[in-house]
């Protein structure tokens, strides 16, 4: 295999297809491999196979970033890692994807000098991972590519030196607030003027801010500062048990708690080494089908309301309802929250269950037809929904989005096909992906993606196994660490987890899809009004405590 | 049109009937409230829900409150989207460090008499985040509170029959 130079032009999907007959993982890790020789490592001890983990020398961690634009992979997360406990140092793990495969370059950082080379120059997603991991973890992303420092999620009040993510740090303790102010964007001109909006939002969601400049009623540029619900997430889960975690996880973002505590468990899962029975795997693919049903009927609805057509909120509204009192008849809970454990799930389908659900299905999929017609047939939801926000397929790309915001624009990315584990592998899923890159778009592939999942689970309860719900996950190894991915409702969801010397958890690096999408919401609104923000943002709705973990 | 004429004639009216309260539904209520409150806000409450934090689920129920199903307004109760114009803030937490400041002037911006509620497992007393760098926990850490309605996240029967309860004793 021939070696790879930086004169390759970014983002080359011709390139790739002169590798035909061989999988996306080899030809990423061969470029890595076939550029650095031997000062490259692959590393031990992490899983699962499929998902190699290379060690490159930290002066040259940004020559990984270029040859990966050069094969067209993305970047699809970026996060530090403190292994002072495992007599290690400070490390940067990048996770870069391509066609469902993944790939991990890390780059170990002395303790004496917690700078790394930033990878923001080719990868636009690293801006805010790099200002994640400068500001929680205290690793200062360096080269002159790297134009913002500010600290994110770090709100300006936190002392300078806090970085929770540390392993010296007292996360027990409350911070003291310091003086700082946060450096805006701004726009200057004749009749530009500034929208501050939130934390506090006028509706019923979560908070975060969000500064427009506008002229007359046009949106000049938008600027997000998140970080409001930060809880801690990630140092919360160095202090609980593997299987408390799960409970955790399950809350990292609410409207996601089946797709959150599954990725987790499935990440615990492949650390200890346990298998599934096949009832759970299927029960859990039926729940996280269910999820993206009911959240896309909520979303749909409420991108009606945003342009004034309260008719479809209350009739998806109400199909919503019936189906979180399914939930809650089948499994006790309306959310599924803590279903979803290691080795399986809590609460196993009662016997008249899978009647239930037909019945169910046969009912939401009369109605939601009947609703969806109108909503299709409807003149004033065209005008108003199509051709507004706007997010171009580049953009979507160069973005590194995932989920519906991503499919809306041209992407193909779902990895319930592309990386699917059990069911998927047997009953995939269909690609919805269109091209119109609108809030119609991101409305429409939510009401295809409904269609897909009542078929989905139609197939699955038709073939779904018997026998146990639960197998007791094996201890966790020391020092091992695994990627797990899955399409939730919102996109590809990525855990990375760290044991550490007790076979404790040393580290849980979440990446929710808010995290690239919030990014993409920015670029979506440019040249649009000011009074059709809100639309635009429901059309991507997303999380901002999965982000803010 | 008449397709969504159709649809609201086939619908009819779908909201319930409000279930009794469970015994162990019932919020803590701290204290009794004064009886010229109690006047006042029965039949008509107005509500600025503020997430100081949540994981979004508590949201979700809230909203939920206000579908067909539920209707919370036939008890006279109504969000509003400024502070201003609320009787009851309605919180969920755990309150974050960095929501602490946002949740203070929210509830200074709250003209009196005003009420506070704090909902869910976590705005009672942390839920499974607890108290650390990032998060103050309850949300009586922060500001004063009337009533709690625990659950994670409570439903729209344990929010609603939580409010009633508050209101009209």
């Amino acid at each position: 295999m021939e070696t790879w130079d930086k004169s390759i032009p970014g983002n080359s999907r011709d390139v790739t297809n002169e590798y035909k007959g061989t999988t996306a993982v080899n030809l990423l890790r061969d470029t890595i491999l076939n550029h650095y020789g031997v000062s490259a490592v692959p590393c031990a001890g992490t899983y699962p196979s499929s998902v190699p983990q290379i060690l490159v020398p930290r002066a040259e961690f940004e020559d990984a970033g270029w040859l990966m634009k050069g094969v067209g992979a993305r970047l699809a997360a970026e996060w530090g890692v403190d292994e002072t406990t495992l007599g290690r140092q400070y490390a940067v793990l990048a996770c870069f994807a391509l066609d469902g495969e993944y790939l991990l370059v890390r780059c170990d950082i002395p303790l004496d000098d917690p700078s790394f080379p930033s990878l923001s120059k080719k990868h636009s997603p690293a801006f805010r991972f790099e200002r994640q991991i400068m500001s929680l973890m205290g690793l200062t992303p360096t080269g002159h590519s790297h134009s913002d420092l500010r600290p994110w999620i770090k709100h300006e009040d936190w002392p300078a030196d806090a970085w929770p993510l540390r392993k010296s740090y007292d996360a027990a303790r409350r911070m003291p607030r310091a003086d700082g102010e946060y450096s805006w964007v701004r726009t200057e001109g004749e009749g530009v003027y500034e929208i501050p909006v939130g934390p506090v939002h006028a509706g019923i969601i979560e908070p975060g801010h969000f500064r427009f400049q506008a002229m007359g009623e046009d949106i000049l540029n938008l600027e997000e500062r998140l970080g409001y619900t930060h809880k801690g997430i990630e140092k919360r889960f160095e202090q609980l048990s593997w299987v408390d975690g799960a409970r955790l996880a399950g809350r990292v973002s609410g409207d996601s708690t089946v797709a959150h505590a599954l990725t987790y468990c499935r990440a615990v899962e492949e650390l200890s080494g346990t298998s599934v029975p096949p009832r759970a795997a299927w029960l859990r693919a039926i729940m996280l089908e269910w999820e993206r049903i009911a959240n896309h009927l909520g979303d749909v609805g409420a991108i009606a309301n945003d342009v004034g057509f309260a008719f479809i909120l209350y009739q998806f509204m109400r199909l919503k309802e019936q189906l979180l009192r399914v939930n809650q008849r089948l499994f006790g809970h309306r959310y599924l929250m803590d279903r979803i454990v290691p080795g399986g799930i809590s609460v196993d389908l009662p016997p008249d269950g899978a009647a239930i659900i037909e019945e169910k299905l046969a009912n939401l999929q009369m109605e939601f037809e009947r609703i969806v017609a109108i909503y299709d047939r409807n003149a004033s939801l065209d005008d108003r929904l199509r051709s507004t926000g706007i997010l171009t397929t580049e953009a979507a790309r160069e973005l590194g989005t995932v989920g519906y915001v991503a499919r809306a624009s041209g992407q193909r990315l779902d990895c319930r096909i592309q990386t699917p584990f059990c069911p998927y592998d047997r009953i995939p899923p269909r690609m919805v992906v269109l091209n119109s890159c609108d809030v119609h778009a991101r409305s429409w592939v939510r009401v295809e993606e409904i269609r897909d999942s009542i078929r989905l689970i139609r197939e699955l309860l038709a073939s779904l196994p018997s026998g146990e719900t639960l197998a007791s996950p094996e201890e966790v190894p020391a020092d091992r660490s695994t990627l797990a991915v899955v399409e939730g409702w919102r996109g590809e969801i990525v855990y990375w987890l760290q044991s550490g010397l007790r076979g404790e958890i040393n580290r849980c690096a979440i990446r929710d899809p808010s995290s690239v999408n919030w990014l993409a919401l920015e670029q979506a609104v440019h040249d649009n009004i000011v009074p059709d923000f809100p639309v635009c943002n429901k059309s991507f709705n997303q999380s901002y405590s999965g982000h803010d973990l | 049109m008449l397709r969504i004429l159709q649809q609201i004639f086939r619908t009819g009216v779908v909201t319930e009937t409000l279930p009794e309260p469970l015994e162990a539904d019932l919020v803590e209520v701290g204290g009794r409230l004064e009886e010229a409150i109690r006047r006042r806000f029965h039949r008509s409450l107005v509500i600025r829900e503020v997430d100081a934090g949540s994981c979004n689920a508590c949201e979700l129920e809230i909203i939920a409150m206000n579908n067909p199903i539920y209707n919370c307004e036939r008890f006279g109760i109504q969000f509003t989207a400024s502070p201003r114009f609320a009787d009851l803030l309605l919180v969920t937490g755990p309150v974050s460090v960095n929501m602490e400041i946002a949740l203070k002037r929210t509830y200074d911006a709250t003209p009196a008499p005003k009420l506070v509620v704090a909902v869910g497992d976590c705005g009672c007393n942390g839920g499974i985040f607890g108290e650390s760098y990032a998060s103050l926990g309850a949300v009586a850490n922060v500001i004063p509170v009337d009533a709690h309605i625990p659950g994670c996240p409570p439903t729209p029967v344990q929010l609603l029959n939580g409010l009633l309860r508050l209101i009209e004793g």
